[in-house]
């Protein structure tokens, strides 16, 4: 087995007045492992997801992020673990409507002090590996669904992160675009990168992820591997 | 509570910046309008205010002891016409011993029991009335320089009268009326009156109909009339008096207005710019408030509402704080007018309040009309982002800068809301030109308060003792001043190590065609007798037969620089040419200057009485002044500091001009403030991406106060100049309403250097502004931001 990734030991998030949104999840992902959170809606998948990213912070408990500690990440010390470790992709792209598609998928190596023409380069390398480098110059708005996720997976990886985490990547998208994005998922992981993946897609989680977390109310309700790891150390996109 | 009135109060509750923005921006405004109101009202004929306040004399009669009684002057208040009358007061002329400033001239004292009274009720400007004998009240004019002014505490001796008594000033007050140089209780003025055996009673009238010379001439008849024939031994009318008062009581107003203009444009701007604001931010909330069926003139009245809520309790404290200001400035007006003023008239704080609360309604009515046009289903399916398209080329541009990405991500921002950002682009504008024209114009009055000093040490004739100035009333006509010895004073300035140059001064009074009074000129003798002087056009005189003279002797006389005129000094016609036009504003502009030499064959005798010296640099003038003194123990004359009298008007200036550009900032930096925050929440999302893709809170920071860089540096650029254009005509203004024309040195005095920084202050309002949503900005809970979908 390969080290763990992310550790989250007796992690619960609680917000005002509400049930616990993660109530004492313990959790190990090792690197390689593609892990599809499977659960109702308001079950705590996303507030999961973003305890990883250190977007939000647990209200007990430990989030470990490849040696990391997450949860104790002031403002800036997240910001700068995100850059250097962590890629997105949100159900609604979150891409930014006034930026070229180019320009979105600088960004992150750009706020990381990386030069244009540097990150220019970059860009253009994870465009054409995804196919969509002719749209480098459109804008987020006139781009289909499908290739405004490519894109947002674009931007993700654009600082080689150990960890690609992404909420329900096709639960925008009609079955088509949902069909590119899960290929382009499973194509990634195959390079073996490691991925955790907050899903309704049964498919999705089908065809990509070797393992399924279950969470109903904030807590791990099933935890299993459904075929075996292909963590071999591969190279992904870099 | 209707659903309107709901819908009003969650407004106000949800929008705090706005709500708060506004309420300031009225407040701010309400104040600086009813400083400027109330100052307009103070500024307005003065002496006719004044008059009124002191119900002054139309007639102050001077009668003669010899030839009246005072119960048959009692009885004249009788007389046709009369409305009230005051008196009779025993009077005298006294003439004290050598003063501070050489040889006092006659004072008219009046023995009054006291100030107050139904005629001539004169205000005590400082220390008390007089309480008993051996004290006395001078009148005092604060339009004087300060050196002119009585001091507490000086001693008169009365070396002429028997007995030679002192009298210790016990206090200054104001005559509107002039009736008096000085009042002591009525007891004293028999005895002031002994030695001359000119012995009078005064009394004053105020008659049913007083407006013209003419009706004051027939009030004059008929007081004539009711006392035995040749008692009346004097009399002066209240216009003439009126006719002499000061004349740059206008000087205000200009600047007011200015300033008054400035905050109007910019509280209309900024308040317009906050309900527009509202307005783009609420979309949403608009299109769900007339999906449930508001009309959109409810829509409209829910947002002019919103507004106004704030601006009635903004306009309530800027009322108060005005009010309060006030009473600083006013009594320094009054001080300067003589008037009684003490606060805000009734109908100033109801008209600025008025005036505010209307232009906040027709202000939000305009900005807020959009929200009454808005498509329901627009409205509706509009989601959170600006239209795409907007600024789309700034962003590429900025993008290629060499900057850090944050950077050039917030340069690009002004540009997606052209119109927002044109509008806050003006109200930083206005900040800039309020700073620039306020330090501009402070700047300039120094200079002009500079033009007044001409040395650093003078020489006054006379021992070091305390005396009197020259008082008010009517007055004896006093011979030439005497000066003392010129040879001894001479040597003893050029023995004297740390002199740099020295001019003496000869004071006469010459006559010129076309001028019905004389008119006092100044022969210079010394080495440096221009000195302080600044020339607005031409040259200082360079030998006898030049003359120097101001703005408004040339227009009274129809003359310009280069001219030849004619001058008679005591029957004996001089010619002389006008050689340079000078800024003067002694005898308001109504003096000239030449040398001693050109007056030598009509006066031979005529002795420099004031010697201005200017020293070396680096000498002290305390110890200066101590060696001058003592080689002068010899001779009639004393040295001393020149004083640094600041004009009461001009720390009015200086104060109000401070006030006003704070103010006027404040309202700049505010509306930044506020688009900042608009901004910020219309960009909260993408601000979430951005954190979520790993910006820091200080590159947060960086972005929101690029996206102002713009927008301020543009302002200053175009506020800049506008404060220079507004300091010249403003000043040219206040100037030629005094009847001068400013020499460069008064009206240029920025350098272009200042001017960039000038320019630069607007960034720094625009910076200021940002800075607090900023911090905002960067705290925003990334995962709350990224929910808002
Ligand atoms: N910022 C927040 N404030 C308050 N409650 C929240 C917030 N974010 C999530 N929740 C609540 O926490 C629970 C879990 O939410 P979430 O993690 O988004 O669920 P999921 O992604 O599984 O649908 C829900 O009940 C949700 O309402
Ligand atoms: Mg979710």
């Amino acid at each position: 087995m390969t080290v763990p990734v992310i550790e989250l030991s007796d992690v619960s998030r609680r917000y005002d007045g509400g049930p616990p949104a993660l109530d004492g999840v313990s959790l190990t992902i090792r690197a390689g492992e593609a892990v599809a959170i499977l659960g109702p809606s308001g079950s705590g998948k996303s507030t999961l997801l973003n305890l990883v990213a250190g977007l939000d912070r647990p209200s007990s408990g430990m989030v470990t992020v490849d040696r990391v500690r997450v949860d104790k990440l002031g403002e800036a010390g997240s910001a700068r673990y995100r850059r250097a470790k962590i890629g997105m992709v949100f159900q609604f792209f979150n891409l930014l409507d006034d930026l070229t598609v180019a320009d979105n998928v600088m960004l992150p190596a750009q706020l990381a002090g990386t030069a244009r023409t540097v990150a220019q380069r970059r860009a253009g390398e994870l465009l054409s590996t995804l196919g969509i480098d002719r749209l480098a110059r459109a804008y987020p708005g006139r781009l289909s669904g499908g290739e405004r996720q490519r894109v947002a997976v674009a931007r993700a990886l654009m600082n080689r992160p150990a960890l690609l985490l992404a909420d329900e990547p096709t639960g925008a998208l009609d079955t088509a675009s949902g069909e590119e994005v899960r290929q382009l998922l499973n194509e990634l992981h195959a390079e073996g990168q490691t991925i955790v993946l907050v899903t309704h897609d049964l498919a999705l989680a089908e065809s990509c992820a070797t393992r399924t977390v279950q969470l109903v109310d904030g807590r791990v309700a099933a935890d299993t591997t459904s075929k075996a790891s292909t963590s071999s150390p591969v190279e992904p996109v870099r | 509570m209707s659903a309107l009135g709901k819908v009003v109060r969650s407004g106000v509750g949800r929008r705090r910046v706005q709500t708060v923005v506004i309420g300031l921006v009225v407040m701010i405004a309400v104040t600086a309008a009813v400083l400027g109101g109330s100052l307009m009202v103070a500024s307005r004929a003065p002496f006719d205010r004044a008059f009124d306040q002191q119900h002054g004399a139309h007639l102050t009669a001077q009668f003669d002891a010899g030839k009246t009684t005072a119960a048959q002057l009692s009885a004249s208040a009788h007389a046709t016409g009369v409305t009230a009358a005051a008196g009779p007061f025993q009077t005298a002329v006294i003439t004290p011993a050598t003063s501070r400033m050489g040889p006092a001239d006659p004072i008219t004292v009046v023995g009054r029991a006291d100030p107050g009274g139904p005629v001539d009720a004169i205000t005590l400007t400082n220390g008390r009335w007089v309480t008993g004998p051996g004290e006395i009240v001078l009148q005092t004019d604060l339009r004087l320089p300060l050196v002119f002014q009585p001091k507490l505490g000086d001693v008169l001796r009365l070396p002429d009268l028997p007995g030679s008594p002192t009298l210790t000033v016990v206090g200054t007050a104001r005559s509107v009326s002039e009736t008096a140089g000085g009042w002591v209780v009525p007891e004293q003025a028999a005895t002031l009156t002994a030695a001359w055996a000119l012995g009078g009673y005064q009394m004053l009238y105020r008659f049913a109909t007083a407006g013209t010379t003419a009706e004051v001439d027939a009030d004059r008849d008929a007081v004539q009339a009711s006392v035995p024939a040749g008692a009346l031994s004097g009399a002066r009318s209240w216009l003439t008096t009126r006719t002499n008062s000061a004349g740059n009581t206008v000087l205000l107003v200009p600047f007011l207005i200015a300033f008054g203009v400035l905050g109007v444009l910019m509280a209309v701007l900024i308040i317009g710019n906050v309900i527009a604001g509202a307005v783009s931010t609420g979309t949403h909330r608009i299109g769900i408030l007339k999906a449930l069926g508001f009309t959109p003139n409810q829509v409209v009245r829910a947002y002019t509402v919103q507004a106004l809520i704030p601006a009635v309790a903004g306009a309530a404290l800027g009322v108060v704080a005005g009010n309060l200001l006030i009473i600083p400035i006013l009594s320094q007006t009054n001080e300067i007018y003589g008037t009684t003023d003490s606060g805000v008239s009734p109908w100033v704080n109801v008209a600025v309040v008025a005036g505010a609360l209307a232009l906040v309604t027709a202000t939000a009515l305009a900005a807020a009309s959009r929200a009454g046009r808005l498509r329901t289903v627009d409205v509706l399916a509009v989601g959170r982002t600006p239209g795409p398209g907007r600024g789309h080329w700034a962003a590429r541009l900025a993008a290629r800068l060499p900057l850090p990405r944050p950077v050039t991500l917030g340069l690009a921002h002004p540009f997606a809301r052209v119109l927002r950002t044109a509008t806050i682009v003006a109200a930083i504008a206005f900040g800039a030109a309020a700073a620039t024209f306020a330090v501009g114009l402070s700047a300039s009055l120094n200079q002009v308060e500079a033009t007044e000093s001409h040395g650093d040490v003078v020489i006054q004739p006379g021992r070091p003792e305390s005396g009197p100035p020259p008082g008010g009333g009517p007055q004896v006509a006093s011979g030439p001043p005497r000066g003392p010895d010129p040879v001894a004073v001479v040597k003893a300035i050029t023995a004297q190590s740390g002199t740099s140059g020295y001019s003496g001064v000869a004071s006469t009074e010459v006559t010129a065609a076309g001028l019905t009074d004389s008119i006092e000129t100044l022969a210079f003798t010394g080495d440096n007798s221009s000195y302080g002087y600044r020339m607005v056009s031409g040259t200082w005189f360079a030998q006898p037969g030049q003359i120097v003279v101001a703005t408004p002797f040339l227009a009274a006389t129809h003359t310009q620089v280069g001219d030849t005129i004619v001058l008679t000094d005591h029957g004996t016609p001089i010619t002389v040419r006008i050689v340079g036009e000078v800024f003067n504003i002694e005898n308001r502009g109504m003096q000239i200057l030449t040398a001693a030499a050109t007056l030598a064959a009509a006066e031979p005798d005529l002795l420099a009485t004031t010697y201005n010296i200017t020293l070396k640099p680096g000498t002290d003038p305390a110890s200066y002044v101590t060696g001058l003194n003592a080689t002068l123990s010899g001779v009639e004359a004393t040295a001393m500091t020149a004083e640094d009298e600041t004009d009461e008007l001009l720390l009015i200036v200086n104060a109000l001009t401070t006030l006003l550009t704070l103010m006027l900032v404040t309202v700049a930096a505010l509306g930044v403030l506020n688009m900042v925050v608009l901004e910020t929440r219309e960009r909260v999302h993408d601000l979430g991406v951005h954190k979520a893709l790993g910006m820091t809170p200080r590159q947060t920071i960086a972005m929101v106060i690029a996206s102002v860089v713009v927008t301020g540096l543009i302002g200053g650029a175009i506020g800049a100049p506008i404060g220079v254009m507004l300091q010249k005509t403003i000043l040219g203004e206040m100037g030629s309403s005094v009847g001068f024309n400013l020499p460069a040195y008064v009206i240029n005095i920025y350098h272009p250097g200042e001017l960039v920084l000038f320019g630069l202050g607007g960034l720094l309002i625009a910076i200021v502004g940002a800075l607090l949503p900023a911090g905002w900005a960067a705290r925003t809970r990334t995962a709350t931001a990224l929910r808002t979908e």
